[in-house]
């Protein structure tokens, strides 16, 4: 029953998989806030009598947002193969995971930034704009650094969805986690291989939620 | 300073209108603490925010030193603002940036770098008494810390005018004072033209040189404070120092109205006093003129900014002739003297 070689191998075929996911997560949690930042910011300003305000430009901005985030992932996943193949000129493996995590985090972390960045007294934007602030420095002098907190917490709930997303993009190919639990513990029947898969993905959430937890409570203690 | 030309700022909501500030006019002379009181919803922080369009107002026009501020570009109105500083009600700082990082905001807003933001902070920290506390954050602060860094922060451009929202009704009354001492202090040095919006009676009373009464979207009363609490024109007026000076006598003093002897008559007056004769010994001196008895049943003094101002309510008794020669007396120093019906 115990055979050394055997675990060595699943080890191994782990951590790889282990890696693959990390990388994913963290790119596409990165270009996700590279262009989901900006997105929040401005479904905040442009909001009725806010600094940018600008009914047009929200309200369709608005209604993309939504229509992305209402659909789900999985069929998401496959809908935008075609742009997947066009962009890294396949659709299977780590890289091409990257291209639906992205586009499908990129909404949800507007939305996640818009809610941060509404927590933040009109008051304080007042004062700012009494001091004879622009646009610019309102939000990069005081919504961003006063939401600094929520932002972070932000991030690690960003990183934890990413995390269960790629572990649905693994069973189309996607690589990480995902396609071992799926190849090896559920095509081949290896229920070790799907239970360590199942642990370190719960590790794996834990520590991102511990990281941005420990972050916000840094910046908030910062301010005490 | 500031004129104030027929302003009227309407909100439109998808229901209805509200008017908010209605054809108002007004004027604010330079290096003047201005008051303006109201109950809340009056439009008083509409009309401080027309000052320097936080507000935009739906009509009329806000000239600050010759200059109209409605008819700004907003790049315009940006470099405006440096100069017309700000202080709120819940302070509104950064939590994000230490006190001197909120002192050096506005610096930085205005393109101010590394040194002279520095030195500038520096001074002002000092100005306002928290220059150990350069390293704190916000909520390391007292109410009436807060409020200082405020000061400072509203000061950091030089501004004109100092627009003051309330900027004392989170605090204690004795840190109220300590605050208004300093922005006093902060008006003399400098200076500096400070418009103060307010609902207590109490702020207005002792900071301010002339107060503007607003009343449902008007002004409904315009004049110096003194001569507001010695002779107001309207309900609303009375009401307000109604809350702040109490002229009403206690019924059971206006009872013991009994020392009649033949001959004699007895008279409840209430005498009103205002600066240099605060100082005088005019009721011994008219005790020892006249033959009358002079019983004092209520008196206050009280300080209107800096000027005494007090009411008394006198007992005369004497003949006819004595009294009202007394009274004659009094009127003379041009105090205001009126009857009291006694019970």
């Amino acid at each position: 029953m115990f055979d050394p070689g055997a675990y060595s191998w699943m080890a191994e075929k782990v951590l790889v998989a282990t890696w693959e996911t990390i990388y994913m997560v963290l790119i596409s949690t990165s270009l996700s806030y590279i262009v989901g930042l900006p997105l929040g910011v401005v479904l905040v300003t442009t909001a009725d009598r806010h600094i940018l305000e600008n009914r047009g430009v929200n309200r369709v901005l608005g209604y993309i947002v939504n229509a992305v985030r209402s659909v789900p992932f999985i069929i998401f996943l496959i809908l935008i193969i075609p742009l997947t193949r066009i962009i890294v000129g396949t659709s299977i493996g780590t890289a091409a995971s990257i291209v639906p995590l992205t586009l499908a985090a990129i909404p949800f972390v507007a939305r996640l930034v818009e809610t941060s960045l509404k927590e933040i007294k009109w008051e304080l934007v007042e004062a700012a704009l009494s001091m004879g602030a622009n646009a610019w420095q309102v939000i990069s002098k005081v919504l961003l650094p006063e939401a600094m907190p929520s932002l972070s917490l932000g991030v690690a709930i960003t990183a934890i969805n990413l995390v269960g997303y790629s572990a649905m993009a693994g069973i189309v190919g996607g690589g990480g986690l995902g396609t071992l639990a799926y190849y090896y513990g559920h095509q081949r029947y290896e229920n070790d291989i799907m239970w360590v898969t199942v642990i370190v993905l719960v590790l794996l959430v834990q520590l991102v939620q511990m990281g941005g937890d420990a972050l916000a409570a840094k910046i908030s203690n910062r301010r005490r | 300073m500031i004129k104030i030309n027929n302003l009227t700022k309407i909100y439109h909501t998808p229901t209805r209108e509200i008017v908010a500030l209605e054809k108002v006019d007004l004027e604010v002379e330079k290096g003047e603490i201005f008051g303006i009181i109201g109950l809340s919803g009056a439009g008083k922080s509409t009309l401080v925010r027309c000052i320097n369009m936080l507000e935009k107002p739906t009509e009329g026009s806000v000239i600050i030193d010759g200059t109209d501020i409605t008819g700004l570009t907003s790049r315009e109105l940006l470099s405006a603002r440096q100069k017309i500083g700000m202080i709120f009600q819940h302070f509104n700082l950064l939590s994000s940036r230490t006190v001197f990082g909120n002192v050096a905001f506005p610096l930085e807003i205005a393109g101010l770098t590394g040194g002279k933001i520095k030195d500038r902070v520096g001074e002002l920290l000092d100005l306002v008494g928290l220059s150990d506390r350069a390293g704190s954050h916000p909520s390391q602060l007292s109410g009436g810390q807060k409020q200082r860094v405020g000061i400072a922060r509203a000061l950091a451009n030089r501004p004109k005018i100092l627009l003051s929202d309330e900027a004392t009704s989170a605090l204690d009354p004795q840190t109220t004072g300590s605050i208004l001492e300093l922005l006093k202090d902060i008006n003399r040095r400098f200076n500096l033209t400070i418009l103060m919006i307010a609902h207590d009676m109490n702020v207005i009373k002792r900071a301010c040189d002339r107060v503007a009464v607003i009343d449902r979207s008007r002004i409904v009363e315009v004049g110096k404070v003194i001569d507001i609490f010695s002779n107001p024109q309207t309900a609303v007026s009375r009401n307000f120092i109604g809350s702040v000076i109490d002229k009403e006598v206690p019924e059971h003093l206006l009872q013991c109205s009994n020392r009649q002897r033949p001959g004699t008559i007895t008279r409840l007056i209430g005498v009103s006093f205002i600066g240099d004769s605060t100082g005088k010994p005019l009721i011994s001196s008219m005790i020892k003129k006249f033959d009358v008895d002079a019983n004092i049943l209520y008196g206050n003094i009280d300080h209107i900014k800096d000027i005494p101002f007090g009411h008394l309510v006198l007992e005369l008794t004497g003949e006819p002739g004595q009294v009202a020669g007394a009274l004659d007396y009094l009127c003379g120093f041009g105090l205001e003297v009126e009857a009291i019906d006694s019970v």
